[in-house]
């Protein structure tokens, strides 16, 4: 499974820069992290060492951007008929599934290590605690490696990158905004108490306040972790469906 | 299983079957397909377009799995063994797809090395490919750019990178002009060649069975109507023996009258006139009644009736004459 899987990864990553997806990403990704966090944060009025300015917008920037890595993943794989292809090919679902989730999330993961000179700028400036600095980047890996898999299990479910895309961006708000009234208030009418917790509990945006301000729990990890692992499994499930058209 | 009969038969099907849908609207798309392909045998799979030809090559390599029955490969169940299975299956899917993004040669390289070729073996490997297919020119063009032509050499050279000692095609000419057909068919040809291999390709070209397939199955409504050698399912034409003759345009009784008058003959068929530098030309097609010597029986009523005969042919039976009869019919 290793083997098919490491072929698979290596094929979306470098898949990435063959055209300008990437760069263009990267650019507008470190831009908008610009722009948020020194305009809109308030980073230099704060007047304080760390990176919460910077940390606090990423769930907004996510819930745009990563359905964008995240569509064509498997629908691209739908429409030209590839997936038949690498259906055929000695390698388990399972494995593919992974290898293309994991090549996304690297990219990611490498987008956001580019933000490294707000890490250097804000140590130049003062004495951060980078432990905490360390945390809110993990936590917002973690965060990122949640809306790609609910982005790569909606782009297989169909053939369309723009439906992927578009359909993406609101399950993400959704997730994003689940602890929030309006949210709540939805479910509170009719929906039992442990119901309205529950789906309060999915929020991205109370789970990554804390994370954004340096406090990474073991639970976060779980949930996120959980997520992952929910929606890569649908993911495999969703492949299987509607191959006889 | 035993390793003899695996070998005798490196593909077998079993009774499989595929039903799409539920209730009042299923439709059996594939039923009750049975064959087997050994070593060496190059197998053309024809029938219309919907027969159920392309759902059972989806089920041989695994993509689909069936309703009911099995399809194995060198022994085993593709859908027990779905790894072991492809890693000893060659694939070209309907259109061959490939990663319009990539270049031939970084997308073959891809496939090597989900088949665990890496290195000098995978170089190897792809290089071997690249020169059966004869991809060198295009190596680094993205394949989008490529002509489809082209297109389907890269699918085919991925289908054969790994030596698959089964190789399934779905529709590898279908869409090309008639060099590229001739070209893919050489390839095909090349690669039956090279030994061992149980090769299936489906087609609803029949001319293509009869350039390279060594036995032919014929599928209609997702059922097997027949399992011979092209030469035998021709031979079951009722063109089998017919003549074809053109004459010279004379006075006289008309030599339709006269061939439709012969007790060898069943029936004629007037395929019309046409003007040629020697005068003009009337053609007939004549089927003979079973058993009957009709070739002998025309030779002598030309000389009867003084006919300037241009040509004369026997025919030894018409693939699409047999096609037709076993695929026609009332259609879903």
């Amino acid at each position: 499974m290793m083997r098919g899987c490491m072929a698979i990864l290596r094929r979306e990553l470098a898949g990435y820069f063959v055209t300008p997806v990437a760069y263009i990403f990267i650019v507008i990704f470190l831009a908008l992290t610009g722009v948020f966090t020194f305009e809109l944060g308030g980073f230099f009025d704060a007047g304080q060492a760390d990176l919460r300015a910077f940390f606090t917008f990423h769930p907004w920037l996510y819930v745009c951007l990563i359905p964008a890595v995240a569509m064509r993943l498997w629908a691209e794989e739908r429409r030209g008929g590839t997936l038949e292809l690498l259906s055929t090919l000695p390698v388990t679902r399972a494995g593919a599934v992974l290898g293309k989730f994991l090549a996304a999330w690297l990219f990611v993961g490498l987008a956001l290590a580019l933000t490294f000179p707000m890490w250097v700028t804000v140590n130049f400036l003062g004495e951060p605690d980078n432990g905490a600095i360390l945390a809110g980047y993990v936590g917002s890996l973690l965060m990122a490696g949640g809306f790609l898999s609910v982005g790569a299990c909606v782009s297989a479910a169909t053939r369309s990158q723009v439906i992927a895309f578009i359909v993406s961006v609101v399950v993400c708000l959704g997730f994003l905004l689940a602890g929030y009234p309006a949210v709540i208030d939805f479910f509170k009418g009719w929906a039992p108490a442990s119901v309205v917790d529950a789906v309060a509990s999915l929020s991205f945006l109370t789970r990554f306040d804390a994370i954004a301000k340096g406090v990474i729990d073991a639970r976060d990890i779980v949930f996120f972790g959980s997520l992952i692992a929910v929606c890569l499994t649908l993911n495999g499930l969703l492949l299987d469906a509607g191959k006889g058209d | 299983m035993s390793d003899g009969e695996s070998i005798e038969s490196l593909i077998r099907l079993e009774s499989l079957s595929k039903h799409f849908g539920s209730g009042s609207t299923r439709i059996a798309a594939v039923e009750n397909v049975t064959f087997s392909v050994g070593p060496g045998e190059v197998l053309g799979f024809l029938g219309p377009n919907g027969a159920g030809k392309s759902t059972t090559m989806k089920m041989l390599t695994g993509y689909l799995p069936p309703t009911s029955g099995r399809a194995l490969v060198c022994g085993r169940d593709v859908q027990e063994d779905p790894l072991w299975a492809k890693e000893r299956l060659g694939y070209l899917p309907e259109g061959a797809p490939a990663y319009p993004d990539m270049t031939p040669e970084s997308f073959l390289k891809f496939c090597a090395r989900v088949r665990g070729l890496t290195g000098k073996v995978g170089a190897d490997a792809v290089g071997r490919a690249v020169a059966l297919t004869h991809l060198e020119g295009v190596l680094r063009q993205p394949i989008e750019t490529l002509s489809k032509g082209f297109k389907r050499r890269v699918g085919l050279a991925q289908a054969v990178l790994h030596q698959p000692p089964v190789l399934v095609m779905d529709e590898p000419t279908d869409g090309l002009d008639p060099n590229q057909k001739h070209e893919v068919r050489r390839l095909i040809r090349d690669m039956a060649r090279a030994g061992g291999r149980a090769i299936v390709l489906s087609t609803h070209i029949l001319e293509e069975v009869e350039a390279v397939c060594t036995r032919v199955v014929v599928i209609a409504r997702g059922r097997v109507v027949a399992d011979c050698t092209p030469a035998s399912l021709a031979a079951r034409s009722r063109y089998r023996g017919a003549v074809t003759l053109s004459v010279a345009t004379q006075a006289g009784p008309s030599p339709l009258e006269v061939l439709a008058g012969l007790v060898e003959a069943a029936q004629v068929e007037d395929l019309g006139t046409s003007r040629t530098p020697s005068g003009e030309l009337a053609t007939y097609t004549v089927l003979p009644r079973a058993g009957k010597d009709l070739l002998g029986a025309v030779e002598r009523a030309a000389r009867a009736g003084g006919w300037k005969v241009d040509q004369m042919r026997l025919e030894p039976g018409r693939l699409d004459d047999v096609f037709r009869d076993l695929t026609g019919g009332p259609s879903r």
